[in-house]
């Protein structure tokens, strides 16, 4: 039986934190995507593995983690946005299976084509030298990176909530979540605001990607591993619900990083069962809307 | 051209037991064509929930891998070196499988519906994973021995590819006809009228829930069988065949030929399996020839090659068999 | 003058005429015997999270084709090996071995990386009567049930070098210990291998640490590590964890507190990972392209791989490189392609040395028995020109006692 002492529980406590931010970031683009236009994005995971690929071009580019935090994800969403004009637009009306088969051939692509560009050895990426070393929180030593993962996470969280709560688009993209019949109706121009959902979604994959490229090294396939995850964050928050999906992200990133302390044997299945109780218990995930996702 | 593609709609049995009779002689190794045959068969029971009954799962691994090991752990484990035991008890345990995961999983609809199969396939991947000295653990399950097919006194070796080959497509030629004749049956007008609108089947006074679990324990059990003729063509059980990537596999398949017509499963698993074992002879990237290749059918050909084919040459009268 | 009637000189003439024509006409047929290309069928993980490695193991088997064909081939034949990608996974090294028998026609196969995918290309080498060398870790193919008299195992595994590197540390690094492990067959192996040698050899095993495949997130367990303070920090833990496991060791300044070991160091992986990460970790590996300096076997084999390929060897290489080597002795030895009677050939004439000194096969099990070398991480300032990141700290020469014994294996 592992340590049960208070600083290792708070540790892994930290580390799930750190899992279930990435998650976040991840889970609430899906969601978004599902929610606003019905479109299961399967190749989320790959945008999140070009963040990371973007984030190591570019900080050997500019030499600065900073200009790559910042810059990868905008990349990334410039490429959701194109993929969304070019491929997936011709999708609509036909059907929610069409856009998922789409998104996946491309998720396969796209890891080869990563392969090809950067060759198919794993990448490092390190963290900013201010980042590199760990903190002293009195009780326990925790990683600094891993500290700036969650208040990143954190920082724009806040800023999705004030763009959605305090801004007119956010309205829009709130109210097209629930009714975009009824928004269309009214005459507003969805077309643009899916546009921007869809950039804002994808950017946000690939920060996540560019954030966990230190934690996890850069590679390929890293896209593949997590969508699973992703997937089931969204599904257990509720499928379109953003609050559904920051609660499911903490909470699988927290189980996940406990069962991985306590019986590591469980940790790759805990999430399906989690999903498979939340789902059987609640039928539309935590706090999502009945009748979205049939 | 029309009166041909009739007949075959009509006989589809014998049409593609004809098919894949002549395969082996075609393509560039025999073990190829039972390839396809046998992911044809996984692909066909898939595409009964999804493409007739309009259930998608993500999780057909788990009756694909407990067919596989069903048959093999008889085999290997239990040491009932017969052919028959091992596919009888394969299809059984995918059959309970499916019965398991459908009564649980069925009870959501859409996205839920399917993540709930998936969760479940991998329960079975980890109970798989970790019960080593039942099924070999991440090692695979091994020692499934070369069988001869003892029939009527006479001994047909197994290991014979082209032996193995027709084997298999007995089993296949059976499971079509048995499907042909499923979706020929009141349950299979009843399944479309599910798979169209489910709510309005509901209101006609089916028990959509019970109607959904028998043609799941159906797709499972066609399922089943081509894991359990899967086990004992490469003679091994790799933990993997119960991963989701394996029930990816059987998605594309069908999708790529055409998810709802009978044939399809076939054309789909025919090209995917060719494609990959042909394209990685010339090139290491082929998997972004595949992605590629999967999003252009998506937005060109989105019925698949055999559904686009159908909607060229297909018959213009209502009530007619679609193939 | 003898007489030759002119019946019998116009038939002379008439068969020499018909010999003349039908060599102008059929040369390939007449010639056909004995130039029909040898062929090797070499399944490997092209493509998935290992194509490195498997590009490693490629790189060997060009050029030990190169050096048989050079030399004009194996009993006059030309040497072909037929790479197929296996993906990582069993299903489909097993069909690219069906591919490579049935469809190609080859003789021997010599190949895999992954255990798993090793264990579907043997079922598949087993039933189709033909000689199987692996190229891959596992404890498994050369015991009861799975190995067979065709099936050779070229590579090490975790026995032998979880005994070797933990023989070795236990007398030059410390007597306590803790062994992080990833939780799967191979991880196990070598917690269960190391803890085996450190408690036997009279050493103490402080604590033992599991962590899912795939998830290397350290930063719980590693207080608890410090605490204990043990001598030596041993990471069973593979690939890009591994990276992952030591950056988090440094970054926790764990590195100044004990020894880090590890089972083998693969030069690629460190390229990928960087000097910083693995400098000071100690490591086993069966070949180190610095070897070149004192074996003139491995100066052959790395001059040949720059040259060919601008990139030296590395231990997957040398596998690949003396896998097929040994397939043409074998070959050679038998005077013929047939897999038991080469299997036979190998078995009586057990010994060789192509790229590194001395290896062995048992007759029991198939197994090589081969020398290994203790290699340690340098500081990023030592590391020399692209690829000299390690130094040769000692070499460890085969033993039979680094493995388990023939009975334990199954074989009576």
């Amino acid at each position: 039986m592992p340590d049960l002492s208070l600083t290792a529980i708070a540790a892994q406590l930290f580390t799930g934190l750190v899992l279930g931010g990435i998650l976040v970031l991840l889970a609430i683009g899906l969601s978004l995507i599902f929610g606003l236009m019905g479109v299961v994005n399967f190749a989320h995971g790959s945008l999140y593995m070009l963040g990371a690929y973007f984030g190591f071009f570019l900080w050997g580019f500019t030499r600065s983690y900073w200009a790559a935090l910042l810059l990868a994800p905008l990349i990334v969403g410039v490429i959701g946005v194109l993929v969304e004009r070019s491929m997936i637009r011709r999708l609509y009306g036909r059907g929610p299976d069409d856009p998922l088969l789409l998104t996946f051939g491309l998720s396969l692509a796209l890891v080869e084509a990563a392969k090809l560009v950067w060759g198919k050895i794993g990448l490092t990426l390190d963290p900013p030298a201010q980042l590199a070393g760990a903190v002293d929180l009195g009780f326990m030593k925790f990683p600094a990176f891993r500290l700036f993962v969650i208040a990143v996470t954190t920082l724009v969280l806040v800023g999705l909530w004030l763009f959605l709560e305090k801004t007119n688009v956010g309205l829009i993209v709130r109210a097209g979540t629930r009714d975009p019949l009824m928004v269309r109706a009214l005459g507003i121009n969805l077309d643009r605001v899916w546009l921007l959902v869809f950039g804002v979604g994808t950017a946000m994959a690939g920060l996540a990607g560019i954030l966990a490229g230190p934690l996890r090294g850069v590679y390929a396939e890293m896209g593949v591993e997590i969508i699973i995850e992703c997937f089931v964050v969204v599904v257990v928050g509720g499928m379109g619900s953003l609050p559904g999906a920051v609660v499911a992200g903490l909470l699988i990133g927290e189980v996940v990083s406990l069962t991985s302390y306590f019986a590591p044997k469980l940790a790759e299945i805990i999430v399906f069962v989690v999903m498979a109780l939340v789902l059987l218990l609640r039928p539309s995930g935590l706090l999502g809307e009945p009748g979205l996702a049939e | 051209m029309r009166a041909a593609y009739r007949w075959i709609a009509e006989h589809p049995a014998v049409s593609i037991v004809v098919f894949f009779a002549i395969l082996p002689f075609i393509v560039p190794y025999k073990a190829l064509a039972t390839q396809v045959l046998v992911y044809g068969l996984f692909a066909l029971g898939f595409n009964l929930l999804y493409g007739y009954t309009g259930l998608l799962s993500f999780g057909h691994a788990a009756y694909f891998g407990l067919g596989a090991y069903g048959a093999g752990i008889t085999l290997a484990k239990l040491g009932w070196h017969s052919v028959w035991m091992a596919l009888l008890i394969g299809v059984a345990a995918a059959g309970l499988g499916g019965l398991l995961v459908g009564f649980f999983s069925l009870r959501r609809r859409g996205i839920y519906f399917a993540m709930l199969t998936l969760a479940f396939a991998q329960l079975f991947y980890f109970i798989a994973f970790h019960m080593a000295d039942l099924t070999g653990g991440d090692d695979g399950l091994r020692g499934i021995p070369q069988l001869s097919l003892g029939l009527f006194g006479w001994q047909l070796p197994l290991g014979n590819p082209l032996n193995f080959h027709y084997f298999a497509l007995f089993w296949v030629g059976l499971a079509v006809a048995a499907l042909r004749r499923i979706l020929d049956s009141p349950f299979g007008t009843v399944i479309a009228a599910v798979r169209e609108n489910s709510d309005r089947a509901q209101a006609c006074g089916y028990d959509v829930v019970r109607i959904k679990l028998v043609a799941f324990v159906f797709s499972a059990l066609l399922t089943g069988l081509a894991g359990a003729l899967d086990a004992l063509r490469i003679t091994v059980v790799p933990v993997e065949a119960l991963y989701w990537s394996t029930s990816g596999q059987a998605v594309i398949m069908t999708l790529l030929g055409g998810a709802g017509t009978f044939f399809g499963p076939f054309v789909g698993a025919g090209t995917y399996l060719v494609l990959q074992d042909r394209l990685g002879l010339v090139m290491e990237s082929w998997p972004l020839v595949i992605g590629v290749l999967f999003m252009a059918f998506v937005l060109f050909l989105p019925k698949g090659i055999w559904g686009t084919l159908l909607a060229r040459l297909g018959p213009r009268r209502a009530g007619a068999p679609v193939a | 003058m003898a007489s030759i009637t002119r019946r019998k000189f116009l038939a002379a003439t008439g068969a020499t005429a018909g010999a003349i024509a039908a060599q102008g006409l059929f040369p390939a047929v007449l010639r056909a015997q004995g130039s029909k290309p040898l062929k090797i069928g070499f399944p490997l993980p092209l493509t998935g999270p290992f194509a490195a490695i498997a590009a490693d193991q490629k790189r060997g088997a060009e050029l030990a084709v190169d050096e048989l064909n050079a030399r004009g081939g194996v009993m006059g034949r030309k040497v072909e090996v037929l790479f197929r990608d296996d993906e990582l996974k069993p299903a489909t090294g097993a069909q690219r071995t069906k591919e490579l028998i049935e469809g190609q026609g080859v003789e021997f196969i010599v190949g895999g990386l992954a255990a798993h995918v090793q264990m579907a290309i043997n079922e598949q080498t087993k039933k189709a009567g033909k000689l199987f060398i692996s190229i891959s870790q596992s404890d498994e193919i050369s015991a009861k049930p799975d190995t067979s008299p065709i099936t050779f195992h070229e590579a090490l595994n975790p026995t032998i070098t979880g005994r070797v590197v933990g023989g070795w540390a236990m007398k030059n690094l410390g007597r306590k210990y803790w062994i992080v492990y990833a939780d799967y067959a191979w991880g196990k192996q070598n917690n269960a291998v190391f803890s085996d040698v450190i408690t036997k050899g009279g050493g103490t095993v402080l604590g033992s640490t599991p962590y899912p495949l795939g998830k290397p997130e350290f930063s719980a367990h590693l207080p608890k590590i410090q605490a204990a303070k043990p001598e030596v920090l041993v990471g069973a833990v593979p690939g890009a964890d591994g990276v992952a496991f030591l950056k988090q060791v440094a970054s926790f300044g764990m590195k100044k507190e004990m020894k880090l070991v590890m089972p083998l160091h693969f030069l690629f992986l460190t390229k990928e990972g960087g000097a910083d990460v693995f400098s000071d970790v100690y490591a086993g590996t069966s070949f180190y392209w610095e070897l070149a300096g004192t074996n003139a076997n491995a100066k052959k084999f790395v001059d040949a791989s720059m040259k060919k390929f601008g990139v030296p060897p590395d231990g997957y290489a040398g596998y690949g490189y003396s896998g097929i080597l040994e397939v043409a002795r074998g070959v050679e030895l038998a005077k013929s392609t047939n897999s038991e009677a080469v299997a036979k050939a190998l078995r009586a004439n057990p010994t060789y040395d192509h790229y590194k000194g001395k290896q062995f096969w048992r007759g029991c099990d198939n197994k090589s028995f081969q020398d290994m070398w203790i290699l340690k991480g340098r500081a990023p300032a030592q590391v020399k020109g692209d690829w000299g990141y390690f130094d040769i700290v000692t070499k460890v020469a085969a033993d039979e006692r680094n493995e388990r014994t023939c009975a334990e294996k199954g074989h009576v």
